[in-house]
């Protein structure tokens, strides 16, 4: 049957594809690249529109989706605090399609940053309070941003903790930066390495959880927050809640597969919770809620 | 809402007058089964169907369906065949409550899906009542009756369509054919109770959801998933024929030789085992039995959670698609059974 269509009606549903369109990527300008580590550079990158550059605002331990044209979409932590807007900083391992498409692109080339996406970390629920942060390997790039939030609203915290831990020097993400709050009085930096070979650490030479002999912190009062592959989090989940922390004061941030970062594609699942919008930061007692969860 | 009377003898003229509100599509025969498709004639139309092969969420969700293009510039969105305007003649009372489901996925919440909501607005929905056959289980599922999704719903009864017309654009189709609908008389609606009645007591599945998430939690490590995942080869076809399996994949594509290609995303299962792949090649659902028991348990547990019931809505397109025939009635009353199912 031939459709005998009226007039055509004006269509605000097609404007929504065109404008306001959530998996739109905004386009963006590499500003900087910084190695930090063997295939873990830091970028530094900037909206091309003033608009969006403007208006974009995050919370700590958000992601967004980093596009390559060609090579599709990857979720990446927000590296840098929402305290410093001027700057969006993303430290990314080399890892398949898109990161490896994002090694080989140079300083004004174009990429696409649609965000920010997830929940972030609890900050109301942490203000007035104390706050532990304990990274290993490559979890600082997300723990980074609560780092310099508390810091830069330091008067709004109790006493922070930091610990930071790798395999040796050469694999410390952010390692001057690191040094440098070691001798900072307004927060307790505990960094160590599992081993030294080329003899250059000045700090601990132990593990991650043994950082925890260093360290004094009530459990009462902290809240930690802990990222990392998930063999830190065995560790380091057993120390805290030895310590007694309880399991809803224990944050984590996790990883899964994502595609829409906005709930739909259904990729990042975890249970029946989506790590994109329920997530990626869970407290421990969501984690062993769920079926699924490390 | 506002109820009419369509005499049976007038289905023909209105079927030509809603012509004018967009392209029609309805069920028809394809060998044994049916189809939504493009109508060429209106005789062809089979609204005596049991169940077509796809749902209709294959208009709101096509299997393949282009994002973007992009060029060294930057992402444009698509916006192609999103305004066409098409009228779905005969959806059951279970598909309308698919599209209810996929309306909460893609429509509520922080970030509705444009491209979604633009075929949504743009296709009408035609609802129409049926005779459940043996592998139906909607009025378990409590997707039996709609109250909302379709823009206009018949019921049968055997001369005459009772009319519920459910949005604006439903009333805009029956008042450009007002003359063939006439108002209902009470005996009418003693006809539909009477009707309602006799459909409920048709069906021949049944399965109990009260309390099904706690049995699933407590079930969660039954040997029942070892032995669907042995059994299952992992086609995907339950979820490519569910109407509530909204799970997607994207992926860019490049012109050759040009900065320029697009961005599309196509139909994904959680059956497949690169689904919950990560990063490093871990993969958080390593056995086919984590699949398949994920599959199960996010619609059946998952989705009360998060929207108050599950997303199954009981049309059995899986139990017919099964080449291995697994029921999904059989496992939830078999994990419901008094016996645990070890
Ligand atoms: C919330 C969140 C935050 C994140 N933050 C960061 C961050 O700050 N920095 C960072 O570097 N990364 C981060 N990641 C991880 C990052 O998104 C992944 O590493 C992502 O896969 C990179 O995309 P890619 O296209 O480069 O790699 P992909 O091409 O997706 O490949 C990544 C790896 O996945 C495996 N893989 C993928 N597909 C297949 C397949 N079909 N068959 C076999 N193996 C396969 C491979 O082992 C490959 O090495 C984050 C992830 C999440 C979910
Ligand atoms: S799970 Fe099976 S019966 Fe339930 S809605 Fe999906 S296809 Fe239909
Ligand atoms: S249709 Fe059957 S065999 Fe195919 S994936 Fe679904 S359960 Fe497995
Ligand atoms: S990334 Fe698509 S649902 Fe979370």
């Amino acid at each position: 049957m031939s459709p005998n269509v009226l007039a055509p009606a004006p269509q605000p549903a097609i404007e929504a594809v065109r404008l306001g369109n959530p998996y739109a990527p905004h386009n963006a300008r590499i500003v900087g690249v910084q190695r930090m580590v063997e295939d873990n550079h830091l970028f530094t990158f900037r909206f091309v529109d003033p608009e969006i550059a403007r208006s974009f605002s995050h919370r700590p331990g958000q992601f967004i989706m980093l596009s390559i044209p060609g090579a599709g979409e990857a979720p990446i932590s927000i590296s840098s605090s929402p305290t410093r807007p001027h700057v969006l900083e993303l430290c990314v391992r080399r890892a398949g399609r898109v990161t490896d498409a994002l090694y080989r692109m140079r300083v004004n080339d174009l990429v696409g940053i649609r965000g920010p996406y997830g929940n972030g970390f609890p900050v109301e629920e942490m203000v007035g309070g104390d706050v532990l942060m304990a990274a290993g390997g490559l979890g600082m790039a997300p723990l980074r941003s609560l780092l310099w939030y508390t810091l830069d609203n330091r008067s709004q915290f109790g006493k922070l903790t930091l610990m930071y831990g790798g395999r040796n020097p050469e694999s410390m993400l952010y390692r001057n930066e690191m040094s440098s709050l070691v001798d900072r009085p307004d927060i307790h930096t505990l960094l160590g390495v599992d081993a030294d070979p080329s003899g250059t650490w000045k700090y601990h030479v132990c593990r991650l959880a043994d950082l925890f002999d260093f360290a004094d912190i009530d459990p009462r009062t902290t809240h930690a927050a802990v990222c990392g592959p998930p063999i830190v989090y065995r560790f380091i989940l057993q120390r805290l809640l030895k310590l007694g922390f309880s399991k809803d004061r224990i944050l984590m941030s996790l990883e899964r597969h994502m595609k829409c970062g906005v709930g739909k594609c259904g990729h990042c699942s975890i249970g029946y919770k989506y790590t994109c919008i329920h997530g990626p930061i869970f407290t421990y007692w969501d984690a062993i809620n769920l079926p699924e969860m490390i | 809402m506002k109820t009419l009377k369509l005499p049976k003898s007038k289905l023909d003229f209105f079927a030509a007058v809603i012509q004018q509100f967009g392209e029609v599509h309805a069920p028809v025969a394809r060998g044994d089964e049916f189809a939504f498709e493009r109508l060429e004639r209106w005789s062809d139309a089979r609204l005596d169907y049991n169940r077509t092969i796809l749902p209709p969420k294959k208009y709101f969700l096509p299997p393949r369906e282009e994002m973007f293009t992009y060029t060294a510039d930057g992402y444009v969105p698509s916006t192609e065949g999103l305004d066409q305007k098409l009228v779905l003649f005969g959806v059951h009372a279970c598909d309308v409550y698919g599209l209810n489901i996929l309306d909460e996925v893609f429509l509520d919440g922080p970030h509705p899906d444009p491209y979604y909501k633009a075929r949504r607005r743009n296709v009408a929905v035609i609802g129409i009542d049926c005779i459940p056959d043996e592998n139906c289980f909607c009025r378990s599922m409590r997707a039996d009756f709609v109250d909302k999704g379709f823009d206009l719903f018949f019921y049968d009864m055997g001369d005459a369509f009772f009319t519920l017309v459910g949005t604006a654009l439903g009333d805009d189709m029956v008042l450009s054919a007002a003359s063939l609908f006439e108002p209902v008389a009470p005996q009418d609606v003693a006809a539909y109770k009477a009707h309602s009645q006799a459909k409920a007591e048709m069906f021949k599945l049944d399965v109990e959801i009260r309390d099904l998430p706690e049995i699933f939690e407590m079930e969660y490590t039954s040997a029942i998933w070892e032995e669907l995942g042995e059994k299952c080869l992992a086609c995907g076809a339950c979820s490519m024929v569910c109407p509530t399996c909204y799970c997607y994949d994207v992926q860019d594509t490049v012109k050759l030789g040009e900065c320029a290609g697009s961005r599309e995303r196509c139909w994904d299962t959680c059956l497949f085992s690169s689904h919950a792949r990560v990063a490093g090649g871990e993969n958080f659902r390593e056995e086919q039995s984590d699949r398949i028991k994920f599959r199960f348990y996010h619609k059946q547990r998952g989705f009360v959670a998060e929207y108050g019931r599950p997303s199954c809505i009981g049309c059995g397109r899986c139990i017919v698609s099964c080449p291995v025939d697994i029921h999904v009635v059989e496992v939830l009353n078999r994990l419901r059974g008094v016996a645990h199912v070890a």
